[in-house]
């Protein structure tokens, strides 16, 4: 071990995680009588004992110490207080178990993994217990009372039977297992008579056997259900012993516990004679999945139950297939014959495949690489012989040796067994991404170079891979670097952060820029940000950080407009909404104007005063103008009303420098009050009707000298009078008045309408009047209207004129016409001779 | 008649799938129910990514009562029509307006456009419905996608939690072989008047879907503001997702992306070829035309479907009208004539004919029928003298010549209270043709005609202005120097930013200096032919070549915007242009020829037909995709403001 303990082990709280996991150790100087008045220093060691983290404990009084399945420290006070730590000593969260506990105090504590994570289970000075199956996801759980308890139980466990956390406790000669609801009493099947109390007790791994050690030195083995005896024994040692735990290897036959005393050592199981061992130091068990780790103030050592592969090969003497292929291979080495003849008798015996996949095997198990190595070239020899042996077991191995061998060296400090290294992270619940879990430990280390490696190593694509692992780097970075290099600026960190990650796909900067600002460094975060190319993604970390407009300019730049992003826009308008009063609110969205649209669009329908005064603030008085003719229309219905409203519509369009719309507002407000008058007096429908058709309705009701006032106020030009009196006149048919107002002066929009439309009301008899007044150059087309074809002719040849001969030509039909068009044909033939 | 493709013209991709999509989809929807799960591992993709929103809702098994947008009913009709919505646990159909709903069912559904208005209808029922105690579900349908702001205005009514919101990514509706439509007219004033860039998401996302299932486009070309930043856009949501179309062959060669606003005069004109003319005088609504009595000699109207698959009207709707009604009666002959080969048929021939002719010669009569009688309709509005007068006015203008006597008769037309729309149209167009209005004409054309059609039109008039459509010439100006000013700052990276103001201003059409440059007034010796058209012309009786096909097929023809930069200039739009020589080399020579058009803010018959016109001269062939099928009127209707 690499550390130097000032502390005896047996006076600190020690706790080792699982899977070759880190080690904590602080010294209790709770325990003894009087507080000592030196507060306690909390260290944490790798597996190998390298420091990666030191503190001094400021806060209460420690009872328990354990690691979570996430490498995350929990610290249990007295008081019911749990602290969380990281790997490296920082402080993460607290939480408490419970109330109650405040007044009774945590007697013991202890705390478990389950397969949904990792719980604590506490016992209080009241003798009750609290647990909490998973801390990540805080549920406290008080279990039922034990009746008539006195005294604290002499030792109790978490049992996990069937995804429900239990309680096993002993209480003089009785067990009892504890429930969400029950409590009940249970007897151990076959256990030895004369036991009056229970000492220790040890489940395995993986919940599923129990071992109890009792008063009377005896040792019962069995299922954590009690219910089924593997095995008994008695070591005659009525010493309570320090530490008790399984040692069985997963999937095999074997059951065994391991009993440590202060200087001793015992194995035990399915056997009548113990394994004994002497230990010269103050030592520590820790529980693996597939056999014990003790570790001392110098040592580290695995104790396990030898895999079958390497027994069949190391065996003194042994004929297995896999011993004779290595024995083979020395040889072979060596030059010797005997390596012919080992291999003969493997493949006599027809065992050549199992004995390859047999040293395979066995390198995994094997933690010295040399021996790994001669191991695996034994396999690779007799692979040679064999014709269709698929590669992929023997690669895969030395793949994994690679990378275990790689994190159990000191540095790293990761003593993984083969065995564990793929279950290690089935425990973890990313069933599929062991590797993944193994990383995560590493970055949890800090360290990235190693990770890296590993990624490119075992070719994992860089989005799980190499590029989560820069990301993480630079997280942390962008956390610690001015702790470490006090005068770099934020803009450097940033670009040497961007030096290095580049654009590699899956690192979002707005995550590393996240962290920056969780620990303050909001310009780095704002830095950082600049990196990041979906703008999208920075608007959410920008807001937080209240740079509401830099939010919006980023939520805008994104281009489009889709849901997200609008709802990011919307968003962010309603932040700055709130953050500033009207006036900047306005200002800002002056310079969007993308969001201005579509703030606009939005305030047109649900917000109108809004959107009111937003033109107001920009002093745009043309849209000012136009929302309040708006208003005039939709809202208003009284003539009061509109009328206001289209005054202040024509002051704003005055405003506006917009003269010809303020005139046209005030000419609205007039007629409209002029309509208003109309309707009072004649009665009918004025209202909201355009000017002309005022007019034309009066001149249709015959109101004639009202219709010439109206149109003089209003300054209707002479030809719109003459088509409009014309329209009207022609729909009363009133052919008399007509007449009478062809005449009144002199037609300033010619007479052919007339005869138009005349010929529309099909009165060919008007028509004709006029035909004979229309000026020369549309005398034809007046002809041809009202049918006379021949006089047509006649002008046109009159006229000489191509298109007008053509035209009338045109209008002659079969035999009526049959002489016209031939003078017409002669005539157009003279025209184009000239 | 009816020019026959060249023989090597390329084949247009089957745009049937999209409809089946949509159909599915929206029944997904409506039933969400877990069997209706099988449809989701067929499809492709990109249409389950649409998808996955709506996989998250809530169910709505079991009848319900649907109320349909009735924007959304001719649209939907194409897609699914009520039969299938029965069959998918629809039970009564309401389209969605203002009277009290009588359903009694308790599950409604509404399928609506992202409109706030359509929100407050339904937060309006909803709250009603609470007041009365009424405990129904609802569920709100939006197409062809969501709105932010309409889940504000739910949210807002306090029935965000009472409602569940999905999206049906309904974008792209083929009208025709080679028509598709977004059915969004909204689009052109949402986006060319108030500026709103919501649509271009939807825009980028139909893109997206297209090339999903069409794969990859080689070649992309564009112009205009909005095109850049739709295919700014879809860039991006393609390399979003860089899924496996990355590898497929392009099965179209080009795209060509381009804005309405870079050619409102095309769009403006009255339209002479047979299918723009029935658009004009009919209108054609979501592919098919309701013919009134007068065109169906009956009683009755008669709602006909117009697109490739009939056959008469395949053959006539690309003609200048003055051909139409020879080729009618010419076909009205020869039908005659095959019904009078069963004189001399023995007993068999007759069985034969009547089992197979029969049936497809009864079929051509009717539609024939139908398609004369719309002529004749269609005759007796247009040939009369006022028509004439107005084509002759409009290439008058086109021309730029007698303006001030186009100037009088536009004024005679306002005064005359003619059509309130047409005579807008006409300022609109004189405005454009001539950079602007001259002051005197700008007030006294405006003054006359608030005075013929109301009041209300001064919204329209600040309206036009600030779409560029109907602007004053700067008194005194010499426009260019401004111009150059302005078209630096447009030109510039920072054009996205400049602000309405100042991009009304930038709107100053330059039309006779590019119709000079272009050449879109074609030089005629003698009578034009409309019967053998020599150019693109032909759509406007020869006189004007349109713009928009124009760019096209001078970009087109480059393959670049070279040579093009004062032309561009003019148009004082954003042009683009991107060629993948990687996608390139994997396309076969025929989908080299196929070249899919994007119309923002709408096309016109008249510039398809045109374009179908370039396809067949030079071996192309063109697929259309418009955010709607569009016409003056429309354009106008769309900028008028009228009395609520």
């Amino acid at each position: 071990m690499d550390w130097d303990l000032k502390e005896e082990l047996k006076d600190c709280l020690v706790a080792a995680a699982p899977y070759g996991g880190p080690i904590a150790l602080l010294r209790n100087c709770w325990r003894k009588e009087k507080a000592a008045s030196v507060r306690p220093v909390l260290e944490i060691y790798s597996a190998s004992g390298m420091p990666l983290a030191s503190l001094l404990w400021k806060s209460g009084p420690v009872v328990a110490l354990g690691w979570s399945a996430e490498e995350e420290l929990l610290c249990v006070q007295e008081d019911g207080a749990v602290l969380v730590y990281g790997l490296h000593g920082d402080f993460r969260r607290h939480f408490s178990m419970g109330n109650e506990v405040l007044q009774n105090r945590v007697l013991d504590a202890r705390i478990f993994h389950t397969e949904f994570g990792s719980g604590v289970a506490i016992l209080t000075g009241a003798y009750r217990f609290t647990l909490s199956a998973n801390v990540g996801d805080l549920k406290l759980r008080r279990m039922p009372e034990v009746p008539s308890l006195q005294s604290a139980p002499s030792c109790w466990t978490t049992l996990c039977h069937d995804r429900v956390a239990h309680i096993l406790l002993a209480v003089g000669p009785d067990l009892y297992l504890l429930d969400h609801a029950t409590c009940s009493t249970v007897t151990p099947a076959g256990l030895a008579p004369g036991v009056s109390s229970f000492l220790q007790m040890a489940v395995s791994f993986t919940y599923r056997y129990l071992a109890l050690f009792t008063d009377t030195g005896y040792i019962w083995m069995g299922t954590a259900s009690l219910k089924e005896k593997l095995c008994e024994f008695n070591c005659n040692i009525r010493a309570p012993p320090k530490q008790m735990v399984w040692c069985s290897r997963p999937r095999s036959k074997e059951r065994a516990v391991v009993v440590a005393w202060e200087r001793r050592l015992m194995v035990v199981g399915n056997a009548p004679e113990s394994i004994q061992f002497v230990l010269d130091e103050d030592s520590y068990l820790v529980p693996e999945l597939d056999g014990v780790r003790i570790f001392s103030r110098s040592t580290h050592e695995f104790l396990h139950e030898v895999p079958v592969a390497s027994e069949e090969i190391f065996k003194i003497a042994s004929m297995a297939p896999g011993a004779l292929l290595l024995e083979a291979q020395k040889e072979y080495e060596k030059e010797s014959q005997k390596a012919d003849e080992y291999l003969r008798e493997i493949q006599e015996l027809g065992q050549l495949i199992q004995a390859v996949q047999q040293c395979i095997e066995a390198a995994g198990h094997e933690h010295q690489p040399d021996m790994q190595k001669s191991l695996l070239r034994a396999a690779s020899f007799g692979k040679c012989f064999l014709d269709r042996f698929p590669p992929d077991s023997f690669v895969r191995m030395c793949q994994d040796l690679r990378v275990l061998n790689a994190i159990r060296d000191y540095h790293i400090g990761i003593p993984l067994t083969y065995s564990q290294y793929p279950h290690a992270y089935r425990k973890y619940r990313y069933k599929q991404l062991t590797i993944q879990v193994l990383l995560d430990r590493l970055v949890l280390r800090r360290l990235y170079p190693l990770a890296i490696q590993i990624c490119e190593y075992l070719r994992l694509p860089e989005v799980q891979g190499v590029s989560r692992i820069l990301a993480h780097w630079a997280c942390y970075k962008a956390r610690t670097w001015d702790v470490q290099q006090k005068d770099v600026s934020d803009e450097d960190v940033a670009r040497a952060i961007n030096q290095k990650l580049g654009d590699t796909p899956g690192v979002s900067y707005s995550d590393i820029a996240a962290r920056a600002y969780g620990c303050g460094r909001t310009e780095l975060a704002i830095k950082l940000l600049e990196y990041e190319p979906r703008s999208g993604e920075q608007v959410p970390l920008l807001l937080k950080m209240k740079r509401s407009k830099l939010a919006l300019s980023k939520a805008i730049e994104s281009g489009d407009t889709d849901l997200g992003e609008q709802r990011m826009v919307f968003t962010v308008l309603l932040h700055l909404k709130n953050e500033l009063n009207r006036g900047d609110f306005f200002m800002t969205l002056r310079n969007q104007p993308m969001a201005l649209s579509l703030y606009r669009q939005f305030c047109k329908h649900q917000e109108l005063d809004t959107l009111k005064d937003l033109y107001n603030q920009d002093d745009n008085h043309q849209e000012l103008g136009s929302f309040h003719i708006r208003g005039s229309y939709a809202a208003e219905e009284r003539i009061e009303g509109r009328v206001a409203a289209l005054q202040t519509a024509a002051d704003a369009f005055y405003k506006a420098k917009n003269e010809f719309a303020a005139k046209a507002t005030e000419d609205q407000m007039r007629l409209l009050r002029l309509q208003r008058r109309l309707e009072d007096e004649l009665g009918g429908q004025f209202l909201d009707l355009s000017l002309h058709d005022t007019v034309a309705t009066l001149i249709r009701g015959g109101h004639n000298k009202r219709a010439e006032q109206l149109a003089r106020d209003f300054r209707i030009p002479d030809k719109r009078l003459w088509w409009l009196k014309l329209a009207a006149l022609a729909d009363l048919e009133d052919w008399e008045e007509l007449e009478k107002f062809s005449k009144s002066k002199k037609s300033p929009i010619g007479y052919l309408p007339f005869v138009e439309i005349c010929m529309k009301q099909h009165n060919k008899y008007e028509a004709k009047k006029y035909a004979s007044r229309v000026g020369p150059e549309q005398k034809v087309k007046a002809l041809l209207l009202v049918g006379d074809v021949a006089q047509a002719a006649d002008v046109a040849i009159e006229h000489r004129n191509e298109t007008e001969l053509s035209l009338v030509l045109s209008h002659c039909t079969g035999a009526t016409d049959g002489a016209t068009a031939d003078k017409i044909q002669r005539a157009r033939a003279q025209v184009q001779k000239k | 008649m009816a020019f026959p493709h060249r023989l090597d013209a390329p084949e247009l991709p089957d745009f049937s799938m999209l409809k089946r999509l949509a159909r599915d989809q929206l029944i997904y929807l409506l039933e969400q129910v877990s069997a209706g799960h099988a449809w989701l591992l067929s499809c492709v993709n990109s249409v389950a990514l649409n998808v996955t929103s709506s996989s998250l809702c809530p169910l709505l098994p079991g009848k319900k009562d649907l109320f349909i947008e009735a924007d959304l009913m001719s649209p939907l009709d194409r897609i699914a029509n009520v039969s299938i919505l029965k069959q998918h646990e629809v039970d009564k159909l309401y389209k969605v307006e203002n009277k009290p709903v009588l359903s009694s069912s308790e599950q409604l559904c509404f399928l609506v456009r992202p409109r706030i208005k359509n929100m407050r209808y339904i937060a309006n029922l909803v709250n009603a419905d609470k007041l009365a105690g009424r405990i129904r579900k609802y569920k709100v349908i939006l197409t062809p996608q969501k709105f932010y702001a309409c889940e504000m205005v739910l949210e807002e009514e306090g029935i965000y939690g009472d409602v569940s919101c999905d999206e049906w990514a309904f974008s792209l509706l083929p009208l025709d072989v080679d028509l598709l439509s977004m059915e969004l007219p909204e689009f052109f004033r949402d986006y060319f008047l108030e500026g709103d860039q919501r649509w271009i998401n939807t825009v980028a996302q139909a893109l997206h879907l297209l090339s999903t299932l069409y794969g990859p486009f080689p070649n992309c070309y564009g112009i205009g503001r909005c095109a850049k930043m739709s295919y700014d856009l879809w860039r991006k949501l393609e390399e979003e997702e860089d899924s496996e179309t990355k590898g497929r062959r392009p099965e179209i060669g080009h795209i060509f992306l381009l804005d309405r606003d870079m050619d409102f005069v095309t769009a403006l004109c009255s339209q002479v070829v047979y299918e723009g003319l029935v658009d004009d005088t009919f209108r054609i609504k979501c592919g098919s035309v309701d013919f009134g009595p007068e065109v169906t000699s009956s009683d009755k109207s008669l709602k006909v479907l117009l697109n490739a698959e009939d056959k008469v009207f395949n053959e006539i709707r690309n003609e200048h009208f003055s051909n139409v009604f020879g080729f009618l009666s010419q076909k009205a002959r020869n039908l005659q004539a095959q019904y009078d080969r069963r004189r001399g048929m023995d007993i068999k021939q007759m069985k034969n004919f009547v089992s197979q002719e029969l049936k497809g010669l009864k079929q051509e009569h009717r539609l024939l029928s139908l398609h004369i009688g719309a002529c004749e309709s269609i005759m007796k509005k247009k040939t009369k003298q006022d028509f004439q007068e107005l084509i002759k006015t409009e290439h008058a203008l086109l021309e730029g010549f007698n303006i001030r006597e186009s100037t009088n008769y536009i004024e005679e037309h306002i005064d005359r209270q003619v059509s309130p729309i047409e005579s807008l149209r006409l300022m609109c167009l004189l405005s454009i043709t001539e950079n602007g209005l001259i002051p005197k004409d700008y007030r006294s054309l405006k003054t006359q005609y608030l005075q013929s059609y109301g009041p209300e039109h001064l919204l329209t008039f600040s309206n036009l202005r600030r779409a560029g459509l109907l602007t004053e010439q700067a008194p005194g100006d010499t426009l260019t120097a401004v111009e150059n000013k302005v078209s630096k700052l447009v030109t510039d990276k920072a054009a996205g930013k400049i602000t309405d103001a100042f991009s009304s201003l930038a709107k100053r059409s330059n039309f006779r200096a590019i119709s000079k440059k272009l050449n879109l007034i074609p030089r005629v010796d003698g009578e034009y032919d409309l019967k053998v058209p020599r150019d693109m012309a032909y759509v406007f009786s020869g006189a004007y070549v349109p713009l928009s096909c124009r760019i096209i097929e001078q970009v087109l023809e480059r393959r670049s915007w070279q040579g093009l930069d004062e032309v561009v200039r003019l148009l004082n739009c954003t042009e683009f242009a991107f060629t993948d020589m990687a996608k390139e080399d994997k396309a076969s020579s025929e989908s080299l020829r196929l070249i899919l058009v994007v119309f923002l803010g709408g096309c016109t018959f008249s510039e398809i037909s045109a374009l179908r016109f370039l396809g067949r001269e030079k071996g192309y062939r063109f697929i259309f995709l418009t955010t709607a099928v569009t016409n003056s009127a429309r354009l106008m209707e769309a900028m008028s403001e009228m009395k609520a």
